[in-house]
């Protein structure tokens, strides 16, 4: 039966289960345990799925599971991203006393197991039911500051934006189903092939739904409205969460969907695509300029990435899938780094929000202060960091379709992105700071986020490993 | 025998209708969550349309998960509902505006 191919995500079903327990049973200080045997279950998920990358694809379970490249170097980033999360959760919800509760890290768990089941579905079944399992826990995780107003009205938004895409996503799927009588990815794309203009004005109205439902998880224009809101509204430990994985699982999502299920229907997704980039791309680095809160500014910034990754994906090449992979998990590993930086700024009673709080980062800590400027380096796409070699690739992939107009556009687009990063670097290097208070000094957070911020420089000057492996999980 | 496309249309009707009221909707949240729950009975009406022109059991099975996944989301909101209102002591819509998006 292969029950073994469903390993990570029994392990981290039955953990997530046990430690809902734990918690609830055995009276802790600081949550101690509960955070140690969460990491523990997302390093160990990790491994279990790195042990199961490159064994032969299998699907399995009458078609609602497949085990394929993609999907474990996805879970080994989930789990990778995640862990880096909840180390920056650990202090951030200590010393903010109505949000230390284990449910945190549950729901977190929780969390992840749908991400996990959403990038190994193969069928529309296991993708709605990931989807689910994914946005449930974290609507409640957004709302976990009750005593915040901001953070539950960002909730509320969430969740019903959240809802909508869902219903359109469920309708599309309703009128594919309705077309081709299965659920199963490959099941549809036959049927499709063999049957080709039959009721095809319904099947493009499914596709319609689904690709609009798509890019409301994803966050891209012109179904962006929800993203400024919930990252300034949430606490920050929650927004490095929200902002961070579920873009990987949303991506294997879009690209399962669309390149596996209707790569027939590829003239007719392709030109919603390349609406759907422009606008991200124009509405995310335009709107980006004008925001004074740096949680807004990356939220915005984090728009116009996921333009570009579309990019990628629109190109309906092998190529392009791994040059939209390769983007998608640069731009995590960035905004990880990005709102990370801001939790290590934030303490008791002052949240770091606004970009007047990083005014004279430099003379307050250098070392901070220069891995600050990494990433905005690595968001504007200046070289030689993973950013640029991201973007690069798209572009690549762009030209390569002979969408030679859409690759200058995007280029615009970036020089125009780069004004309201740079100004980032301006106020950490050239103006005076306000406060003198000291930053805490918490080593595992510094070491993380030294390490997340060196390792976009070091695939920036050798970008060749990870190109090489986004390239050949789609082999 | 009821064709069909009659299911059809009062799906889409109902999504229209839930569409409508989820982005016209400037008084109560209640009602926005009402909205989504009718979304999600529109998508059911086409599957089980669907499930009894195909023939095919899928599509109802489908629809048992909805209804489930519907419940958990139902929840959630009504819980968050609560916090709002706890904090702001209203769950008026246009109260809702201390993140300007």
């Amino acid at each position: 039966m292969g029950f073994y191919q469903l390993l990570p995500e029994l392990f981290v079903l039955t953990m997530a289960c046990v430690i809902l327990l734990v918690d609830l049973y055995y009276p802790q200080k600081k949550l101690l345990l509960t955070y140690s045997l969460t990491q523990m279950t997302l390093v160990i998920s990790a491994f279990i799925s790195f042990w199961l990358l490159n064994t032969p694809v299998f699907i399995g379970f009458t078609g609602n599971f497949v085990r394929d490249n993609l999907s474990s170097f996805l879970e080994i980033l989930i789990a990778l991203v995640t862990f880096i999360t909840f180390v920056f959760s650990r202090d951030y919800i200590l010393s903010r006393g109505n949000m230390a509760r284990g449910e945190y890290y549950i729901l977190g768990l929780f969390s992840v197991l749908g991400m996990m089941v959403l990038v190994s579905a193969h069928s529309l079944l296991t993708i709605y039911l990931g989807l689910e399992l994914m946005s449930l826990p974290l609507y409640a995780m957004v709302a976990m500051k009750r005593e915040d107003r901001n953070a539950s009205e960002a909730a509320i938004k969430y969740f019903v934006m959240g809802a909508l895409a869902s219903g359109m996503l469920l309708y599309g799927v309703s009128l594919i189903y309705g077309v081709t009588g299965a659920l199963d990815l490959h099941v549809i794309a036959q049927s499709i092939l063999i049957s080709a203009n039959q009721s095809y004005t319904v099947l493009v109205l499914g596709l319609i739904f689904i690709v609009i439902g798509s890019l409301f998880k994803l966050g891209g224009a012109p179904f962006h409205m929800w993203v400024p809101d919930v990252y300034q509204g949430a606490p920050t430990s929650v927004t490095i969460f929200v902002s961070a994985a579920p873009k990987l699982a949303a991506f294997a999502m879009t690209l399962r969907l669309l390149a596996e299920m209707l790569p027939a229907l590829y003239t007719q997704w392709q030109p919603l695509l390349i609406v759907v980039a422009i606008l991200s791309m124009g509405i995310g680095n335009l709107l980006a300029i004008a925001q004074s809160s740096i949680k807004r500014m990356l939220a915005y910034s984090g728009i116009s990435h996921i333009g570009y990754m579309t990019l990628g994906i629109l190109t309906g090449t092998l190529a392009g899938y791994s040059a939209a992979l390769f983007y998608i998990v640069a731009y995590v590993f960035m905004t990880l780094a990005g709102f990370s930086m801001l939790v290590l700024l934030s303490r008791q009673g002052f949240e770091c929000e606004n970009l007047e709080d990083l005014r004279g980062l430099n003379n307050r800590s250098p070392w901070l202060a220069f891995m600050m400027l990494l990433v905005m380096f690595s968001m504007a796409g200046l070289p030689p960091l993973v950013g640029f070699f991201a973007k690069l690739a798209v572009f690549e992939a762009v030209i390569a379709v002979h969408l030679v107009w859409l690759a200058v556009l995007a280029i615009v687009f970036a020089i125009i992105g780069l004004y309201y990063y740079l100004r980032v670097v301006k106020i950490m290097y050239f103006d005076a700071p306000t406060s003198h208070e000291l930053i805490s000094w918490q080593l595992d957070m510094r070491l993380v986020i030294s390490f997340n911020s060196l390792a976009l420089l070091l695939f920036g000057i050798f970008p060749s490993a990870l190109l090489t492996l986004c390239h050949n999980v789609f082999l | 025998m009821i064709a069909l496309s009659n299911y059809l249309i009062l799906s889409a009707v109902l999504f229209a209708i839930s569409i409508a009221g989820l982005v016209l909707n400037r008084k109560n949240l209640i009602s926005i969550l009402m909205c989504i729950e009718l979304l999600l009975l529109a998508v059911n009406t086409n599957f089980i349309a669907f499930a009894d022109y195909l023939n095919n059991n899928l599509g109802e099975v489908f629809v048992f998960f909805v209804l489930t996944v519907a419940a958990a989301e139902a929840a959630i909101g009504l819980a968050i509902v609560i916090t709002i209102y706890r904090n702001s002591h209203t769950i008026t819509t246009e109260d809702l505006d201390n993140l300007k998006g």
